[in-house]
């Protein structure tokens, strides 16, 4: 599935796949109604607009913050690796896999690796990789890209997912969900307890202390960066944050933001390997990885995208989005920030149909912890795929009789008075539930045809 | 005081009495209104589908139109949002300022009643209808229009129905509802599906051509009514 592919693979999920729009929005209301009144518990406008302010200055001094970052994770022993862009961050994995002769890695959830597709990395070199996330983990088994950053698995109902259990692990039908979880937790624990290698992503990584910030509320993060001997943590460039006293708030709007929580049920500092006498990895690595980030954020308009924390919050709160899920979106990251992140990372030839899955309603931008201007980067990428020649012929066309007729108030009445002198032919009353007009078409199949009034308002004027 | 009514594109060709109405109450309530005869759009088509020079003149021309305006007055929240954008669009061209200007003087109808007339009863004419109102989007969002157009309807006598998907986007998006028919339709259908009401009203043409196209094709029976049209009717029929 292609970004590029957008507007087909949407309508060919509603059409054979309509329970994902109830699972979806269920679960999308749910988590935007707690998002709401977690920001309503605190001054969230304050908050928001300081957290803004954080990130701007962090991304405007980035090339500072991040050799401070290198510099304070080398005090706490942790090994430092540079990633300009996916093969690079593939090939230090590699080496990692190979020098440390992993045979076995925990995963915990993390966008970063599905941009950088770790697992069918890892698997070609023969290591069996377990995904710990309940959520994830559910997706391996089905061979299935996540759809939402926070709920990967939010597109399946229950029932797909006691089908799928009841296939591969024989619990019954009808199993209540806490019985699912046990059985998915008895295989994880095993692989937890004899896995070599666990990779983790990082929500926030303070450059002053060389702390790796880690949200959850499952546990298996803690235990795929605590228990195999190796740990990698998989960290983009504009994850950092300059000072251990924003991370505090930072990890708090983040839950608020997510899913309406004060803080997640876990949080998770690492600062370096086990010590002498402590129990943890031997080894800690990050892995800093670029893949697009430094020229997005040379961007003068599309920068802002990189102030996001990866909450979801925008995603919950988009019509559009919650009509299908991610999966249409044929990229990582899909709903608002999909749309303005996607054309930055892979180019507009391939992005270009997902700035368009919008009605603009702004409820993103409400939603947003960090205030990216999403309705705005939207058409800023609209008119740079116009400009580019992407947009379809007939809509260039179409735009250049607007701006003419709309310049022209005589043009205007005449072009009034046309087409009601057309509606009014025999016949004519078809003309704008004619199925044969494209336009037209795609608007009158499933909707009733246009009816204009008998005159328009600008003839009614002198009798109103 | 004198009101421009700025009628729009949609509203003039498909919801030519919603004119009317507003027309009849601006002067019902005290206001001289004038129709400067060559207004045509607001150029928003052109701008949420990213053709920037061809917003940039439709613009103009509206610039042009409505420059002796004292208020400029709208029946439809997204059009007036546009507007809204114009200093946005012309940020580093020639006519900034008179953006800025017209920005400023310029109102979506309940808006306009509340704020600037600050006008709340207009009579009981709504007594005991069932109303649901459609939050358009960019009034709501954009403009901040909640309370207004809800005070006035509860006002009129209008019993306000709720309405879980009240604030939810209705799925019009302009292009978005040709460029995007399955996914504009479900969520028009997540929007209908949760209503039960005798009258569907909102400041947006937009919005209520497609929701009064899918209610028809759903066989679905409520009486669509732009705001303005229910407005006049709540003081016509006190």
């Amino acid at each position: 599935m292609r970004a590029r592919d957008y507007p087909k693979e949407a309508a060919r999920l509603l059409k054979e796949r309509p329970q994902v729009k109830e699972a979806v929005g269920g679960a999308t209301r749910h988590f935007d109604q707690n998002r709401q009144r977690a920001y309503r518990e605190v001054d969230a406008e304050a908050l928001r607009e300081w957290a803004r302010r954080v990130k701007d200055h962090l991304l405007t001094h980035l090339d500072l913050y991040l050799e401070k970052a290198e510099a304070a994770l080398k005090r706490n022993g942790v090994q430092v690796h540079w990633a300009r862009d996916k093969e690079e961050a593939r090939r230090v994995l590699a080496h990692l896999v190979r020098e440390k002769g992993v045979r076995r890695a925990v995963k915990g959830k993390s966008m970063l690796s599905e941009e950088l597709e770790v697992n069918p990395l890892l698997e070609g070199l023969g290591v069996e990789v377990f995904e710990t996330d309940l959520g994830e983990y559910i997706l391996q088994l089905l061979g299935q890209p996540p759809s939402h950053i926070v709920g990967p698995a939010i597109h399946l109902s229950l029932g797909e997912i006691r089908r799928l259990f009841h296939a591969r692990f024989q619990t019954p039908l009808d199993a209540p969900p806490e019985e699912l979880a046990q059985v998915a937790r008895r295989t994880l624990r095993e692989a937890f307890l004899s896995a070599d290698l666990g990779i983790s992503g990082a929500n926030f990584l303070v450059a002053e202390t060389g702390t790796i910030a880690l949200m959850e509320n499952e546990g298996n993060i803690r235990l795929s960066t605590s228990l195999p001997r190796v740990h990698v943590a998989l960290v983009g460039i504009e994850k950092l944050l300059p000072h251990l006293e924003d991370l505090a708030h930072f990890l708090s709007l983040t839950a608020r933001a997510a899913t309406g929580q004060r803080l997640s049920t876990y949080v998770s500092l690492i600062q370096g390997p086990a010590r002498p006498g402590e129990e943890g990895p031997q080894e800690v690595h990050v892995v800093l990885v670029d893949n697009g980030r430094t020229a997005l954020l040379a961007d003068p308009e599309a920068w802002e995208t990189l102030r996001c924390l990866r909450c979801g919050a925008c995603l919950n709160a988009c019509p559009v989005y919650r009509q299908t899920g991610g999966h249409p979106y044929g990229y990582v990251y899909s709903g608002p920030i999909g749309a303005v992140l996607d054309p930055g990372l892979l180019g507009l030839e391939e992005a270009h149909p997902l700035p368009y899955a919008s009605t603009l309603c702004g409820a993103c931008l409400e939603a947003c912890p960090v205030k990216i201007p999403i309705p705005r980067l939207l058409l800023t990428w609209r008119h740079r795929a116009v400009e580019e020649g992407l947009g379809p012929g007939w809509e260039r066309a179409a735009m250049r009789a607007f701006a003419e007729v709309m310049t022209r108030p005589g043009l205007y009445r005449v072009f009034s008075k046309g087409l009601r002198g057309l509606l009014a032919l025999p016949g004519g009353e078809g003309l704008l539930e004619n199925r044969d007009l494209p336009l037209i078409r795609a608007w009158t199949q499933g909707r009733s045809g246009l009816r204009p009034s008998p005159r328009p308002f600008h003839e009614l004027w002198e009798e109103a | 005081m004198r009101v421009s009514l700025f009628i729009t594109c949609l509203a003039d060709q498909f919801y030519a009495e919603a004119g009317v109405a507003a027309v009849r109450l601006l002067r019902a309530l005290g206001v001289e209104v004038d129709f400067p005869p060559g207004q045509t759009c607001c150029g928003q088509p052109a701008y949420n589908a990213g053709y920037l020079p061809e917003a940039r003149a439709v613009a103009r021309h509206t610039l042009e139109v409505f420059r002796e305006s004292e208020y400029v007055v709208l029946p439809s929240g997204s059009c007036t949002s546009m507007v809204h954008h114009y200093p946005e669009l012309f940020a580093g061209h020639t006519p900034y300022r008179e953006a800025v200007a017209l920005k400023e003087r310029t109102f979506e109808l309940s808006q306009f009643l509340v704020r600037v007339l600050g006008v709340t009863r207009l009579g009981e004419g709504l007594k005991g209808v069932r109303v649901a109102y459609h939050h358009g989007c960019h009034a709501l969002r954009e403009l901040g229009i909640r309370e207004e157009p809800l005070l006035l309807l509860q006002n009129a006598g209008a019993e306000l129905v709720p309405w879980e998907a009240a604030e939810e986007c209705c799925g019009f998006g302009g292009l978005f509802s040709v460029k995007l028919p399955e996914v504009s339709l479900s969520m028009a259908d997540r929007k209908l599906e949760t209503l039960e009401a005798e009258v569907l009203t909102s400041t947006d043409a937009g919005c209520l051509l497609h929701l009064s196209g899918r209610l028809e094709d759903r066989g679905q029976k409520v009486r669509v009514a732009p705001l303005a049209t229910l407005l006049w009717e709540a003081y016509a029929r006190a």
